[in-house]
């Protein structure tokens, strides 16, 4: 008997749960000029809260277990651990100078760091709060990007316009691809079949085999009475099943979703103005863009591929991070 | 090395050991051979040139601030190491020979005695008249020059060379620069004030010929022929020299900065001013921070311990321009370099927001221009709203139909 009313309970409140729907996420934002990272509810699409952080904050991602935020303090020279749920400020990490964008191990630790002023990657262990390595790369790191196993990393340097693929074992560069002009974002696949990396000047995003090392496929983008060179491709995200890429078009205002079977541009969605960092809300209902110079996130539906709401957020906001619960 | 891999309990094993470790020793040996053979082979030198010439500096008045003397080059040293670290993964090695032209020097044998060095590519720093001569003395040689910072308009019109190239702006590009700004805040009557040197008449021609092109007036123009030093002197003659004119903002044609900065503040009416003084067009400025820029600046400072200047920009975007195509073409070649560079392939990535190229009707590089005051950046021109069938950086200039320029 009491067996039976606890499960009517669980399906109950397990229907319950379905029901009131669609979870709420936690959406961060970093602020680039205003030193804030602005917090948004994923579903009622309001600001919840903007908090102060260190100066010119850019890249931001929250730790595997949930617990920590972390972002690029730039002009600190720092990265900044907060916790998530008190949002104080826990400690900071060694990052060499000027950290711009950083990503995790698929394991959630160690975190890999681009610094754009000495032409560094800095990996650091977070939880000895250790430096464990330096690669010299190309002038101006900047975008990272992990291999789903962890075994590669991809980052760009955006004034020697290369990707450059380092073992994440022995800290050695395996192989350097030339790109186009200023490349800033890599982002693997979920399957880790390809790599793809933006380039912002030179209006492309290169389609990188991780295993030959060679660039399958270069997407251009062109859209009726925007110019040519408006076009630059900066965020990139794919959706886990491989279907859908989504790519931020600066100051061309636009968001082009991408056939990521066939390479074809889909559409352009037009958003804020210049566009960066992209991410998917963790059930991919919903993906947000920060547009830097109309200080706001657009909102894109992933299944329609509409643009359903515009958010104001702080000055000039740069990176955005979604919590997965 | 066999000796080192017997083991004491398996001597069974000794042989064996010894075996692999000679084949080993072989391989490596082999391989090492070939790799150096390869590296001696493969590594491609790029030397680039930097020729530099100063055709007159400003006035000596003992407390005005001195150009750097390092001017230009710094730029030039900060490039070819950008360069570098491209070409240290594509096994290119570039280098950077300096020469300043000095007083007695004669430029043509200075510049024959690098080409004889075997340099095919140079960033120049020189007055128009020189680069014209260079030019005409190397033509039809596998030399490219790339004017890193003679202004004049003559050379993107009728003494344009197709061996030169030009990074730095013409007078014509920085005056349109500054038009579209004064147009569109709706200033548009202009009070003229030129000095009394050729580059000052050549600066206040562009600013006549902008002023044309985009619908603002000249109200009053006047020739500055007061003494050279004028800071004692200005608040007495200023008020009296700018008086009785109706006019929106003064424009200045002063570029060596003799009188120009005494001007501000003491006029009749109380008016802002631009052009070579107050408001002023640029390719750089420390406080340009934007499209990444503040990584270069932050570079450049940390080396020099000084900001980086507009001359330092232009030597740095001439020896990137030409890293840049040597990464692209992965070659050193003379002729797919310079081939490259005139292709709308070539994209510079020069901070500015925009890939830059070369208009191919006078090899100018397009780019945005920076309006700058001593302290802040203003604005970027072109400016919203003026607009130009190919690409907006082409309505500051002299657009393909305008251009007396053929090139040969």
């Amino acid at each position: 008997m009491m067996r039976w009313l606890i499960s009517i309970f669980v399906a109950g409140a397990s229907f319950l749960c379905a029901a009131t729907a669609a979870q709420a996420f936690k959406v961060y934002v970093t602020n680039e000029k205003d030193n804030t990272v602005t917090i948004i509810n994923s579903e009622t699409l309001k600001v919840e809260k903007t908090f102060e952080v260190g100066q010119r904050p850019r890249g931001i991602i929250i730790s595997k277990d949930g617990k920590h935020l972390l972002v690029c303090a730039s002009d600190d020279d720092t990265v900044q651990v907060f916790d998530i749920k008190t949002l104080k400020l826990l400690h900071s990490l060694p990052s060499g100078p000027d950290p711009e964008l950083f990503i995790l191990h698929p394991s959630g630790n160690p975190l890999y760091i681009a610094n754009e002023d000495d032409n560094l990657i800095t990996i650091v262990d977070l939880e000895a709060k250790k430096i464990l390595g330096e690669v010299p790369v190309g002038v101006e790191p900047e975008g990272m990007g992990i291999s789903p196993d962890g075994k590669v990393l991809v980052n760009t340097s955006e004034t020697t316009n290369m990707a450059h693929f380092i073992d994440t074992k022995t800290f050695k560069i395996t192989d350097n691809v030339l790109v186009d002009p200023r490349p800033r974002v890599a982002e693997f696949t979920a399957d880790g079949s390809q790599v793809w990396v933006s380039s912002e000047i030179g209006g492309s995003v290169a389609i990188i085999d991780p295993k030959t090392h060679k660039i399958i496929k270069k997407i251009t983008f062109y859209v009726p009475g925007v110019p040519r060179e408006a076009m630059q491709p900066v965020g990139v995200r794919i959706t886990k099943d491989g279907s859908i890429a989504f790519i931020a078009l600066g100051p061309a205002n636009r968001v082009a979703v991408v056939d990521a079977k066939t390479f074809e541009v889909k559409k352009y969605l037009l958003v804020g103005q210049r566009v960066w960092q992209l991410a998917f809300t963790p059930d991919e209902k919903y993906l947000f863009s920060t547009n830097g110079v109309s200080n706001d996130v657009s909102v894109i539906d992933v299944k329609n591929l509409k643009v359903i709401k515009s958010i104001v957020t702080g000055r000039f906001p740069w990176g955005v991070v979604i919590a997965s619960e | 090395m066999c000796v080192l891999l017997i083991n004491k309990e398996n001597k069974d094993n000794f042989l064996s050991s010894c075996f692999i470790c000679t084949v080993l020793f072989i391989q490596v040996f082999l391989v090492g051979s070939v790799l150096n053979a390869q590296a001696q082979d493969v590594i491609t030198k790029i030397t680039i040139g930097y020729i530099s010439q100063t055709a007159e500096l400003p006035p000596n008045l003992s407390n005005l601030e001195t150009p750097p003397e390092n001017e230009g080059i710094a730029g030039g040293r900060i490039s070819i190491d950008d360069n570098n670290t491209t070409g240290q993964f594509l096994k290119q090695n570039f280098i950077l020979e300096h020469v300043h032209i000095g007083k007695d020097d004669n430029a043509l044998t200075i510049l024959g005695q690098q080409i004889s060095k075997g340099i095919h590519f140079f960033a120049l720093n020189v007055p128009a008249k020189t680069l014209l001569k260079m030019a005409d003395a190397v033509k039809g040689k596998n030399v490219l020059l790339l004017n890193a910072g003679a202004p004049d308009d003559r050379l993107r019109g009728p003494d344009c060379r197709n061996n030169v190239m030009h990074i730095v702006p013409s007078r014509g590009m920085y005056a349109d620069a500054l038009a579209q700004f004064l147009v569109r805040k709706r200033w548009r009557n202009w009070f003229l004030v030129t000095g009394q040197r050729d580059r000052d008449k050549l600066f206040a021609s562009a600013v006549r010929k902008s002023a044309k092109k985009f619908g603002a007036k000249i109200a009053a123009e006047k020739i500055w022929d007061f003494g050279a030093d004028a800071r004692r002197t200005a608040q007495a003659e200023v008020p009296a020299f700018t008086q009785g004119v109706d006019y929106d903002i003064l424009i200045i044609a002063d570029e060596l900065g003799i009188f120009g900065e005494y001007i501000m503040f003491r006029s009749w009416d109380p008016r802002l001013v631009a052009g070579t003084q107050g408001l002023t067009p640029s390719t750089w400025h420390k406080t340009h921070e934007q499209w990444g820029s503040a990584q270069l600046q932050s570079r450049f400072l940390k080396r020099f311990k000084r900001y980086m200047t507009a001359l330092d920009y232009q030597v740095w975007a001439s020896i990137r321009a030409l890293g840049e195509a040597a990464t692209r073409t992965g070659s050193g070649d003379f002729g797919k370099i310079e081939t490259y560079l005139k292709t709308d392939e070539f994209k510079l990535a020069g901070f500015k927001g925009l890939p830059l190229n070369f208009r191919k009707w006078n090899w100018q590089l397009r780019q945005p221009i920076l309006l700058i005051h001593p302290a802040a950046l203003v604005s970027v021109s072109p400016q919203q709203g003026f607009l130009h069938q190919r690409t907006t950086l082409d309505t500051l200039g002299l657009d393909d139909k305008e251009s007396r320029c053929v090139l040969k």
